[in-house]
């Protein structure tokens, strides 16, 4: 699965990131079996050989432990607090928010458990990277005081096939009293990887009706326009649709490499904002972007590799192209739902 | 590895159908072992038929990465566990609690014709599918 390393020459990039706005994530099921939603931003580049992979995690309240897991393409060689304005600067940039007319007010481990390669703190959310297969990682999560909720099993079998890493986000319930409902705290991680596929199906999981809307904004920046498996749907459709496919201004640039640990950032790149709205249970799908570097988009990394049981996904064709240099990953957020286990008592850090 | 399971999980099925008793010639009085696997939250298989009097003992193999119940009762019975708070089951005929990647056995005799259900009532697990249905004939 895994693939030679770009060359640094051909120094591409790919930014994908998931907006607060609209990312609304996999349920988290608290003691009391009520459902939180958690909302979380995300942005990864790829650069140089290295992924540069930005996100935040919104403080929910309550004082309940939970979390969440998010499939990554590698292993971060590090994770620190990532910057304050990234990721709101580039929903700024595709999603301005409408004038305000005149006169308008303002304001407003145990055994079988997965290996944890990497562990930090930041601001009261622990960040545990971990490797292993699915089974690995609910056994992890169990220990852990959590467990996944019905569907993870197969979400977790169909990215496990991929990569075997994954990122778990806790709050810390005692270090996080002064927080707010709503606090987000963006995270930073390089993750060395040429693997280009962009996790999406596991924004799905968690959701126990299948009609219930998946909704999130999806940023690639490129050094030219991307081709997408699968293709997608028109600016204002239903689905995955093409909302912004175009050269990144400079400013853009500009302030985004201003960011905390952003200036690998290089001087040009496309940007193309691909919004995500769609019933839960057709969300069975990755996105694979294509590049002249790497080749692609591939259905596997779509679609992965179904058995051959019938059930398999139609495969659109690819979408508009063009002249990438070089691929970039983005994995992200996926999210599992850690929920605490019923019938068992809460563990603090 | 999916489609391995996969295939697993269908011998498995085709072993426990054919084990099944109901009307199939099995003998009152004696013990049959059925295996259930629990794969992707679902027993499989989710269907089962006895005859009235058959004990069978129910050798059930979770191969999720999460943990799982399988308890065996009426509508009622399946209720009382959805609001229970029990932690672990295992000690009634009919009640397992397995883990992570592990096998469980239990033993049921089926007394009284009428239909049963399996369930595993961990949170959002039943409404999620997690069931099955045990029917015995008389």
């Amino acid at each position: 699965m895994k693939r030679t390393a770009t060359s640094p020459l051909l120094a591409v990039l790919m930014i994908l990131s998931v907006a607060a706005p609209a990312f609304a994530c996999a349920g988290l099921v608290a003691p009391n079996g009520s459902v939180r939603l958690l909302r979380t931003a995300t942005l990864a580049g790829y650069h140089d050989g290295v992924e540069h992979y930005v996100t935040s995690f919104q403080f929910q309240g309550g004082g309940a432990k939970f979390g969440s897991i998010v499939p990554l393409p590698g292993v971060p060689s590090r994770v620190t607090r990532g910057g304050d304005w990234t990721l709101q600067r580039l929903e700024i940039e595709t999603q301005p928010p409408p004038p305000v007319p005149l006169g308008a007010s303002g304001g407003s481990g145990s055994r079988d458990s997965a290996k944890e390669l990497y562990e930090t703190e930041i601001d009261g959310l622990l960040i545990t990277i971990l490797k292993g297969g699915s089974r690995a990682v609910g056994q992890w999560a169990k220990d852990e005081g959590f467990a996944l909720t019905p569907d993870a099993p197969e979400v977790l079998r169909f990215y496990a096939q991929r990569s075997k890493i994954f990122m778990a986000a806790r709050f810390i319930p005692k270090k996080s009293q002064d927080k707010q409902v709503g606090d987000g705290i963006p995270i930073h991680l390089r993750i060395p990887t040429d693997n280009p596929w962009v996790p999406l199906r596991i924004l799905a999981l968690g959701k126990k009706d299948p009609r219930t809307d998946v909704t999130a904004d999806v940023y690639l920046l490129t050094h030219g326009e991307p081709t997408l498996l699968p293709a997608p749907e028109p600016a204002g459709n239903r689905g995955m649709s093409l909302e912004h496919n175009a050269d990144a201004s400079k400013d853009l640039l500009s302030d985004l490499r201003s960011d905390k640990g952003m200036k690998w950032i290089p001087a040009k790149m496309w940007l193309t904002y691909l919004r995500i709205d769609i019933n839960a249970g057709k969300l069975l799908f990755d996105l694979s972007v294509g590049t002249d570097a790497r080749g692609g988009p591939y259905e596997e990394e779509a679609y992965g590799a179904q058995p051959d049981d019938g059930s398999s996904q139609p495969t659109p064709s690819p979408s508009p192209t063009s002249s990438l240099l070089g691929l970039i990953l983005v994995p992200l957020f996926g999210f599992g739902a850690l929920r605490t286990i019923r019938k068992g008592s809460l563990r603090d850090r | 590895m999916n489609h391995r399971i996969a295939v697993a999980a269908l011998i498995a099925a085709l072993l426990s159908s054919s084990a099944c008793g109901s009307g199939d010639g099995t003998e009152p009085g004696t013990t049959q072992e059925v295996h259930v696997q629990l794969h992707n939250s679902r027993f499989v298989p989710d269907h089962f038929e006895f005859a009235v009097g058959t004990t069978v003992k129910f050798v059930v193999e979770n191969t999720d990465p999460i943990d799982h119940e399988f308890l065996i009762g009426d509508e009622a019975a399946q209720q009382a566990h959805e609001d229970g708070t029990e932690a672990h089951h295992g000690a009634k005929p009919g009640e397992l609690s397995i883990p992570i990647g592990e096998t469980r056995t239990t033993t049921y005799t089926f007394d009284e014709p009428g239909t049963l259900l399996i369930g595993c009532h961990l949170p959002t697990h039943y409404d999620y599918g997690m069931r099955g249905t045990i029917k015995i004939t008389g």
